[in-house]
């Protein structure tokens, strides 16, 4: 076959903030790599970024999104990494061979090590009139203001709290649109007071204990049916109450996408607080079959601060294991980082998910025995 | 008394949900797979992306089970909708 096969150190599947930062640390060690995305640009969801992340300065915390993507993009570029983009990974072979598509062409790399950080997926919720046009994930919504501009709708009724459903809201109404209500099923909001705080100032209403009973409307979206839901999330009946609005936006949290570790070979199991399945991995993110690592939302559904620290553990340590760095230099950056990731991990939301991923070390631990411990 | 609706499930195909349930009753399906290959829901263009959480909780509903007892649906290549036209190319084309 005249195919041609690209060798390199490094795969990175997903230029996102997870597969930048393990690019970076790779690439920055003198490994050869090869990073692919999908997009026309890289950054993955940093670019609809745009409010400041919080925290702790170690962690960006008052830089907005879209500029760690491009502070992240500077270093890429600098160290030189390959960076294919509108490129496809439709698939993962045999010997670490990932089969892209770019510019309607078919192709083959082969690297040393894989790092799948593809994200995530937006979670759908059914209702009557789900299918209707102007029902769409909150992230789509995010997508076409924040990056492409357009305002898909003038009225909006975002359903979900957390924090994807709480900024969505306010950026649509920096963006000059209507937000009539935010429901929430639970009965309680969902994300950080910060977030809800700014569109409540604004005279947003959040409906807790409540959710979306139908959507009506012809040919799209015209009017949204309200109810309250019960202790149980059942609808209470005779408390629906009708609102008009063009667009909903659902935010019903993330799962991972593990397409490419699943068809790798990769262990699965399920973390309901990190989305659902997803590859099990060891501190160092590499996952059940050596060699192929996973990090940011691929690796649990958390945030783009945890999924760059993620990142670049795994380039770190593809980097000591190609010997590019001496152990204890890696360990020492590594070292590093899972001090960052604890901190990151702290407070009502990030204890959760620390306790989850000390659950999947765990089961990595039964899986494989002491070899992973080396 | 729960509402008779009959909203879809799968876009791509056009599949919904009481067609997977009855699938599901009729022929005693209990996985994510076995649906997909009975309905074709989740073989369509976006090969499940969207539908898959949504099957597996109708799946864990009918057959008494949580949805983390229940796999997610197995993946081969292409995990993208690719046009065969570009596979019947290999061996004939470079890439850059």
């Amino acid at each position: 076959m005249g195919l041609e096969l690209k060798k390199c150190d490094v795969i990175v599947v997903g230029s996102g903030p997870a597969g930048l930062s393990c690019s970076i640390e790779a690439a920055g060690c003198g490994a050869d790599v090869i990073s692919i995305d999908e997009n026309g640009r890289p950054g993955g969801q940093l670019f609809k970024q745009i409010h400041k992340f919080f925290g702790a300065s170690q962690h960006r915390a008052g830089v907005r999104g879209f500029d760690i993507g491009l502070q992240l993009l500077e270093q890429v570029n600098k160290l030189g990494v390959n960076t294919l983009l509108n490129t496809v990974a439709y698939g993962i072979f045999g010997q670490k061979t990932v089969g892209i598509i770019k510019n309607e062409k078919i192709g083959m790399i082969q690297g040393k090590k894989i790092l799948l950080a593809t994200g995530a997926i937006e979670n759908p919720v059914v209702f009557s009139g789900w299918t209707l046009p102007g029902v769409m994930g909150a992230g789509a919504a995010q997508t076409m203001i924040n990056i492409h501009r357009v305002l898909p709708g003038k009225r909006f009724i975002i359903l979900g709290s957390g924090n994807v459903g709480l900024i969505i809201s306010y950026q649509l109404l920096q963006a000059g649109a209507s937000v009539i209500a935010v429901l929430e099923a639970a009965p309680r909001i969902g994300g950080y007071q910060v977030h809800s705080s700014k569109i409540r100032r604004v005279g947003v209403p959040i409906f807790t204990s409540s959710s979306i009973k139908e959507v009506k409307g012809d040919k799209e979206v015209e009017e949204v049916v309200i109810v309250r839901l019960d202790d149980s999330w059942r609808p209470i009946k005779g408390t629906e109450k009708s609102l008009t609005a063009d667009c909903v936006c659902i935010a019903g949290g993330l799962h991972p996408s593990i397409e490419l570790a699943q068809m790798a070979g990769c262990d699965l199991r399920f973390f309901s607080e990190l989305g659902g399945h997803l590859p099990i991995h060891n501190e160092n993110m590499e996952t059940t079959v050596d060699g192929i690592y996973v990090a940011g939302d691929t690796a649990g559904i958390e945030e783009a601060s945890t999924a760059m620290e993620e990142g670049r553990l795994a380039g770190i340590d593809m980097a000591q294991k190609l010997g590019y760095l001496s152990q204890d230099k890696a360990l020492r950056k590594k070292e590093g980082i899972r001090e960052s990731l604890l901190a990151l991990r702290s407070g009502p939301f990030g204890c959760l998910s620390h306790a989850a991923k000390s659950n999947i070390l765990q089961a990595m631990k039964t899986k494989r025995g002491s070899k992973i411990l080396f | 008394m729960k509402k008779k609706v009959n909203n879809t499930i799968c876009r791509c195909e056009e599949i919904s949900e009481q067609e997977i349930r009855d699938a599901i009753r009729k022929f005693n399906l209990r996985t994510v797979d076995a649906v997909k290959r009975l309905t074709r829901a989740g073989m369509g263009l976006c090969q499940g992306r969207t539908c898959t959480p949504l099957l597996t909780k109708i799946i864990a509903e009918e057959t008494d089970k949580k949805v983390d007892e229940l796999l997610p649906l197995s993946k081969r290549p292409p995990v993208r909708p690719v046009k065969v036209e570009f596979l019947a190319r290999e061996g004939e084309q470079k890439l850059d």
